[in-house]
């Protein structure tokens, strides 16, 4: 029991990276390239720590914080989240209230971080941000109540593995949608580009540089490998007894939803930035969907 | 008892001792003496009472409804502590605060006032009789009303005040009309009230709408953003954190009168709370000035409290003690949280209006770097206010998500399980907008760049402005991270409140198991950043660290007014909500070839002033101005009317 929950900890935080390189080449794959290794976002690592730092004179003590408030936010929140059946270090009844909230915090950091250079791009990027998360929260807090309603669990643990009936995939969406919207992908932002007009979360990074960068990317890492998990755990079927099984069918599935995120990055364009509200309660309406199919 | 017979004394003493200081400078070192000391004595009788159940005071002294009888259970007790922590760290604020205004105001009168505000408040809460609380309630509200108008030469202080003034005597009026159901056989000790099961409805409704009005329910918080920021800063803090208060303790007191709480009065606080909560981060986000913002968020968080207490009574009246106690302890213990990062806000604009004269967040920015104090402690709070973890506003908004939660698949299949619903998505709706409410509070107040001249010279607020607010941001993180033994002390508050099924509490424990790993969790996210910060400073150690000016994507002379603003952050959410906001702009623009001026204003008004209580006052005035030949000035008409009215009077008893 003690291994699983280490090992799966240890896997997690070292493993996290992996993710944007996977979805780089899922991409790639689409586009006919032979796109970047894997493995690239260690190699950006292994540079941006060893750099120095640039910092505007305009900014505060704030500035530097958010960095290290993500990645912590990041670390403990994958402490809460299991993977598949496998229990976790941190979990207790309510757990995902203060998942919800934990990263909560970490976006607090990251606008007011943004607000700190005083720069109109970042202002702007900071915004966008905390409408969008406004309109997403009440997504993942009714797909997280349809979750317990359908479970009678209020631990995300037990809330997985006490998991039968068929809900799931309405659920899957609603959650998936979210995972879109809040690590910042494609349709709702493009990680990709660079053009200030079109970006919300990497406008908000623009004046970081050297081990800061490394500390947001690593934290965004984090964040986007508990999404996945969460999503994941929904999809992998509920026949599996073993822990270890789990685990692996936990990290198939993982695997499958950032695939899914690059193919829908291949196949779709951002949206318009007026239909990102539509998208995000479309996505607080199957939730609530759901959540009506299992409390009838 | 000794201990609030002091306390009462020394305020009291305080207060006439006061009246002749006048307006020399010992004002300001008396004034806050007395209120800390009487305070620190109130505070250690409130605890007292938390702890031992408290004390019963009757003086045979009596008046026309009953005895001077005062009583202070552990509910009693709770509230009073939160009164007098906020009233004794303001006042040292204050002293301070209003030493700008020394020679040229009647300070002695205002800290008169201030210490009979907070005796009227001890007092209201302490009342163990109908007539008493009334006079108590009327004290309250005007020493409240001229400490107000403290900057009476302003017309728009005074325009505050009247209509504080006239809202909260609407309020008193129900109140009134409550009381005289309650006290039917005539007589209004509380240890004799009896309702009759028909009375019950009529008193609850009149209780939500009286008490509602001081607290701030929706359609009756106009008040609030109107009063709150003409007050002086401290007497706004004690305001907003501590008065309004008493409108929560009276719906709570009254309802343990009434007998096992029902359905209706839960599902009723519900819905109120979410409108309320709602309406009020709504308006928040679309304030231009600082203090206005902090007034609706008030609004804001009332709502939250009376969702927690609805969802409690509704638990309790469907037979979920477990949830009853959930809802209940979340609800109270937003009380204290409210009262403690709201008096910090209320504080630092204090501050900040102290140091830059204007509360307009748009002339604001970059206030961090020169009031590093007031930044950092205003920037805690709005964390707090936030519900982030590890702060204390977490704690009890997750009591009130754990409680909806549980209730969720205990009430699978009935009615009520709407109600955790919408409890859930309008505390998900409130917390994100709370969100976005405050990094723009803090974000442009605090960070970027200077937006005037006067925020460019700010300068940081004197020790005794610090110390209260340095405090205060302390309780917050200690709440935050030891919120079992927070839970574990205020045991009989909760207790007091299901009296009539006291089996409730023992529920709780289900409730402290997730506290305790919300503690641990809390600790935990503070060792993590260390370890960060320390790595962090390992891999910076010997790397060259360059300053520069912000990457502005290669424009060439970057000014502060190339920043975003308050409005312009706002204005993505505040323009999804415009119907409800009554928002509007203003464009002025030069259509020529070469324009040169541009203007753009956007505000947004309260819709319920304007289009409710607005059309209504017109309505009375001009049905007043009909009446107007009634009043003739002849004494002989006069007394025709009397002889007419008592006439009909005797007719109408035959």
């Amino acid at each position: 029991m003690k291994y699983i929950i280490t090992t799966h900890l240890l896997f997690t935080l070292i493993l996290c990276p992996v993710i944007p390189g996977i979805i780089q080449k899922v991409k790639a794959f689409f586009a006919g390239r032979k796109g970047k290794p894997v493995l690239q976002m260690y190699y950006d690592w292994g540079k941006l720590l060893r750099k120095g730092a640039v910092y505007s004179r305009t900014t505060t003590w704030i500035f530097k914080a958010s960095p290290l408030i993500s990645v912590a936010t990041g670390i403990i929140g994958v402490m809460l989240v299991p993977l598949g059946k496998t229990p976790n270090l941190l979990s207790f009844p309510g757990d995902m209230i203060l998942l919800v909230y934990l990263f909560g915090f970490a976006r607090f950091a990251t606008v007011l971080a943004a607000l700190d250079t005083g720069s109109a791009f970042e202002g702007m990027g900071a915004s966008r941000e905390v409408q969008f998360s406004m309109l997403a929260e009440p997504a993942m807090l009714l797909g997280l109540c349809a979750l317990s309603a359908l479970s009678g669990e209020t631990s995300m643990s037990t809330m997985f593995t006490s998991l039968q009936a068929g809900t799931r995939p309405v659920l899957a969406a609603a959650i998936f949608i979210v995972l879109l919207a809040e690590n910042s992908r494609i349709p709702f932002d493009d990680p990709n580009t660079h053009l200030e007009l079109t970006m919300i979360h990497e406008v908000m990074i623009l004046d970081h540089s050297g081990p800061d960068l490394a500390f947001i990317e690593y934290g965004a890492a984090l964040k986007f490998w508990i999404y996945a998990s969460l999503t994941a755990s929904l999809i992998v079927p509920p026949g599996f007894s073993g822990e270890w099984k789990s685990l692996g069918a936990g990290l198939i599935a993982l695997i499958l939803v950032v695939a899914a995120v690059g193919i829908v990055e291949s196949v779709m364009a951002r949206l318009k930035l007026t239909r990102v509200p539509q998208l995000l309660v479309g996505a607080t309406i199957l939730s609530l969907i759901s959540l009506i199919l299992i409390i009838r | 008892m000794v201990l609030f017979a002091g306390a009462m004394i020394v305020f009291f003493v305080g207060a006439v001792l006061l009246l002749f200081i006048g307006r020399a400078k010992g004002a300001n070192i008396a004034g806050p003496l007395f209120a800390v000391v009487g305070s620190v004595l109130a505070m250690a009788a409130s605890i007292d009472a938390i702890r031992t159940g408290g004390f019963e005071l009757v003086l045979p002294w009596h008046f026309q409804m009953g005895l001077l009888h005062l009583k202070m259970d552990p509910l009693s007790g709770y509230f009073g502590l939160v009164i007098c922590l906020v009233s004794g760290l303001a006042a040292i604020y204050g002293g301070q605060y209003m030493a700008a205004y020394t020679k040229k105001k009647q300070l002695g009168v205002s800290w008169s006032l201030y210490l009979i505000l907070t005796a009227s408040m001890m007092l209201v809460i302490t009342a163990w009789n109908g007539v008493l609380f009334l006079i108590a309630w009327e004290i309250m509200s005007v020493s409240s009303f001229f400490l107000v108008i403290f900057e009476s030469e302003k017309p728009r202080v005074l325009k505050a005040g009247w209509i504080y003034l006239v809202a909260t005597h609407l309020g008193t009026a129900l109140l009134l009309v409550m009381f005289m159901i309650l006290g039917k056989n005539n007589s209004y000790d509380f240890n004799l009230v009896q309702v009759s099961a028909t009375a019950v409805t009529p008193i609850f409704i009149l209780a939500i709408i009286g008490f509602g009005t001081k607290a701030g329910f929706l359609p009756f918080h106009v008040w609030l953003p109107e009063a709150h920021p003409e007050a002086p800063s401290h007497v706004s803090a004690v305001m907003s954190a501590a008065m309004i208060k008493t409108g929560i303790y009276g719906i709570i007191r009254i309802c343990i009168f009434l007998g096992p709480p029902r359905a209706s009065w839960g599902w009723t606080l519900i819905i109120a709370g979410a409108l309320t909560g709602i309406f009020g981060v709504l308006s928040a986000l679309a304030q231009h000035n600082l203090k206005r913002l902090l007034a609706y968020s008030s609004v804001e968080n009332i709502g939250i409290i009376s969702i927690g207490l609805g969802l409690g009574f509704l638990g309790l009246s469907t037979g979920h003690p477990i949830i009853g106690a959930l809802g209940i302890s979340g609800g109270i213990l937003h009380v204290m949280n409210h009262a403690v990062f709201k008096s910090i806000l209320f504080l630092g604009a204090g501050s900040v209006l102290h140091s830059i004269h204007t509360p307009a967040i748009e002339k604001m920015g970059g206030l961090m770097k020169r009031m590093p104090i007031t930044g950092t402690t205003f920037l805690i709070a709005s964390a707090a206010i936030c519900a982030l973890p590890p702060f204390n506003g977490f704690i009890s908004e997750f009591l009130i998500y754990f409680g909806a939660f549980s209730f969720l698949y205990a009430s699978k299949g009935t009615f009520s399980v709407l109600a955790s619903i919408i409890v859930i998505v309008s505390l998900a709706l409130i917390g994100g907008l709370a969100l976005a409410c405050f990094s723009k509070a803090a974000g442009i107040v605090f960070l970027g760049e200077p937006r005037s001249f006067e925020a460019k010279n700010a300068h940081e607020s004197g020790i005794f402005m610090r110390i209260p607010m340095i405090i205060l941001a302390g309780c917050c993180l200690l709440i935050g991270v030891f919120s079992p033994y927070v839970i574990n002390f205020l045991h009989p508050v909760f207790e007091t409140i299901t009296g009539h099924q006291p089996i409730g509490f023992t529920a709780l424990e289900s409730a402290a198991i997730p506290l305790v790993m919300i503690s641990k969790t809390a600790l935990i996210i503070v060792m993590v950043l260390f370890l960060l910060a320390a790595l962090r400073w390992y891999l910076l150690k010997d790397k060259t660290i360059q300053e520069t000016g912000t990457w502005d994507c290669g424009y060439a002379a970057p000014t502060s007014r190339m920043q975003y603003t308050a409005s312009s952050f706002a204005a993505p959410i505040t323009g999804m909500f415009g119907a409800v906001l009554g928002s509007g702009k203003e464009l002025k623009m030069d259509t020529g070839l070469f324009p040169i001026f541009l203007s753009i204003k956007t505000h947004s008004k309260d819709i319920f002033l304007y289009l409710l209580y607005r059309p209504l006052f017109y309505g009375i005035e001009w049905a007043a101005l009909r009446l107007h030949f009634l009043q003739r000035g002849y004494n002989q008409l006069y007394i025709f009317y009397i002889v007419i009215t008592l006439i009909s009077l005797l007719l109408w008893v035959l």
